[in-house]
């Protein structure tokens, strides 16, 4: 899926890969005595997915909600498409598109009715506005509830409308937070499957989550949020390779070989290893040429194997060291 | 979706919001009142139940006690129902913008390229509707209880009047609905200031029994002019001092508290 991505960004013009979607500097955003923003920098390619990562309460929709321009920021400045979202509020929202947490939707009026209304305020005439809420509500399988009041739709559905609502004309950039929040799995394949779409057709999507395999599969690159500052920022390949290397798993035949086997491996290795079930030993795995070695100095000894396995640093992992305490972050991935 | 759209940095675009885009974002929004009104009935209630009920409790409670004869009070109470309806209505602007505003659907109003005002004024042109509902019905029941206007057109101009000094008034609500922070308070506050606004005017009885001071108050309160208005347009079918005084008090309000919501709305939106 990557590849093919890259592949499509190749095609477009030379001119849209040198701007930036998003170009944030210093941004500050307080509420009381809680610096929700402080001192953010973001610099978004246009054409990619974009994930700010982070959990509860780090500043994600507040960071959002300043470049949409539903907040004006306390120190800083954004540019969207090159245009600052506090003077030239109404031409960012010209080229923006916003789907909430809560869905921005009205739970009193139909499904159709909700899509009318904001395709007539987006300058449709009354056939294109019934047109497109034909064709949106086709596309997201709300044809059949198209008439019913939202107060009787489902989670799932209102989010699904909320989408469809944020589409009706395609902007150029997509701001989606926590787009699949308390989704089942099936309707979030749905909706990572249409955000794909969108940029493959020339959006740029900035999204928050809090899930990470979701910023793994989806996006080109990430920035870790906490307490309202980006700590961490690059492509999910480059933070897992920040915060740690593979790990190599031998699971041993019999439980009586395991001190050699450690004693082997730190040998050959040069690492520390350790168990942590009788028959499994683990060790950082720095050199993979090395493993050969290992493996060979095993087979001498007579010890014998069941499994040998490497694990990648997940990003949970990265997640954790990079948000969990200020210690562990300060070795994490390239600061801005 | 296979197709391109224009990339972002190609598109020339405007800062500013034309007025013709102002008028029809507001009568969009004005729609959707509409519809909200039409999948809400209940919203109904204030210009649908009391003007029938009050026509009718105020005209046999009171008739006789005040005009000797049910017949005899219908020519004072129905102008004076016809405009305390009307202002109860045009309160529920403010509660209802309120309730609207705290809703999620207007942070997609507020972050889609449309006239930021016109959120506000599309529910203050949809409720015109709620108030010609109002007036009508305050003339079906005038009618059916056997009140007789001098002329049509007397009829006619007094109704459009009750209207627009609604319309006119709606925007002192909306500035509460503006700046309050929850429904609550909004219809709290906006009942303590039309209780004696409605009991404290010429609406319902002759203010010539009143002490002196109370006589000072209903003779500084707007309504008393329109009640007074609409009863000479009804009554005698012509135009008088209080038709004017009650159109220029009006358009006073617009030009004082417009300015203000829109300010207070701005500053929030």
């Amino acid at each position: 899926m990557m590849m093919q991505r890259s592949g499509i960004q190749d095609g477009n013009s030379s001119v849209e890969q040198s701007t930036l979607a998003i170009e944030a500097h210093g941004l500050v955003k307080v509420f009381g005595d809680n610096r929700a923003v402080d001192g953010v920098d973001l610099s978004i390619p246009s054409g990619c997915i974009y994930a700010l990562l982070g959990p509860n309460g780090a500043g994600k929709t507040t960071i959002i909600n300043i470049l949409n321009t539903l907040l004006k920021p306390d120190g800083g400045n954004a540019k969207v498409f090159g245009h600052d979202v506090v003077h030239e509020a109404q031409v960012v929202r010209q080229l923006i598109s916003l789907t909430g947490q809560s869905a921005a939707v009205d739970e009193r009026l139909s499904a159709s009715e909700n899509l009318t209304i904001f395709a007539l305020l987006l300058g449709l005439s009354r056939s294109e506005a019934s047109k497109r809420t034909a064709e949106l509500l086709e596309e997201f399988g709300l044809a059949g509830a198209a008439k019913r009041t939202l107060e009787k739709y489902s989670g799932g559905m209102r989010r699904k409308l909320d989408l469809a609502s944020s589409l009706i004309v395609q902007a150029p950039l997509i701001f989606l937070d926590e787009p699949t929040t308390g989704l089942d799995p099936r309707t979030r394949i749905q909706m990572w499957e249409s955000i794909r779409r969108l940029v493959s057709s020339g959006s740029t999507i900035l999204l928050t989550t809090q899930y990470l395999d979701e910023a793994d599969q989806l996006a080109d690159r990430i920035a870790v949020i906490d307490h309202g500052r980006v700590v961490a920022e690059g492509t999910p390949r480059e933070l897992k390779a920040a915060v740690g290397k593979a790990t190599l798993h031998l699971q041993l035949a019999d439980e009586k070989d395991t001190a050699e086997a450690i004693r082997i491996t730190q040998t050959v290795l040069n690492v520390k290893a350790s168990t942590s079930e009788p028959t499994l030993v683990t060790a950082q795995m720095a050199d993979p040429e090395l493993v050969t070695d290992l493996l060979v100095s095993l087979r001498e000894a007579k010890i014998h194997l069941v499994t040998v396995s490497v694990q990648e640093p997940t990003l949970d992992e990265v997640f954790l060291a990079l948000t969990g305490d200020g210690k562990q972050a300060e070795k994490g991935a390239t600061m801005p | 979706m296979t197709s391109q759209i224009v990339p972002g940095a190609q598109r020339r675009l405007k800062n500013r919001v034309t007025l013709r885009m102002t008028i029809s974002n507001s009568l969009t929004m004005a729609y959707r009142n509409l519809l909200l009104i039409r999948r809400t009935p209940q919203q109904l209630f204030d210009v649908t139940i009391q003007p029938i009920l009050f026509t009718l409790l105020f005209v046999y409670l009171l008739g006789g006690a005040i005009s000797g004869s049910v017949g005899g009070y219908l020519p004072i109470i129905i102008p004076g129902i016809l405009a305390t309806t009307a202002l109860t209505a045009s309160m529920a602007t403010g509660v209802q913008l309120r309730e609207d505003m705290d809703k999620g659907v207007f942070y997609r109003f507020k972050s889609m390229p449309i006239a930021r005002i016109a959120p506000l004024t599309g529910p203050l042109l949809a409720d015109i509707v709620r108030y010609a509902i109002a007036t009508s019905l305050c003339f079906v029941m005038g009618y059916l209880l056997g009140f007789r206007w001098a002329s049509l057109a007397g009829a006619l101009t007094g109704g459009v009047l009750v209207v627009f000094c609604a319309w006119c008034i709606s925007w002192i609500f909306a500035l509460l609905g503006v700046v309050l922070k929850t429904a609550q308070t909004v219809q709290g506050i906006s009942t303590a200031i039309l209780f004696p606004l409605s009991f404290l005017s010429g609406a319902f009885v002759p203010t010539n029994t009143l002490p002196w001071w109370l006589q000072d108050f209903v003779n500084i309160n707007p309504l008393t002019y329109i009640v007074s208005a609409v009863r000479q347009l009804f009554n005698q079918g012509t135009i008088g001092n209080d038709f004017w005084l009650s159109l220029i008090g009006s358009i006073a309000l617009v030009l004082i508290f417009a300015p203000l919501t829109l300010r207070a709305y701005m500053r929030k939106a």
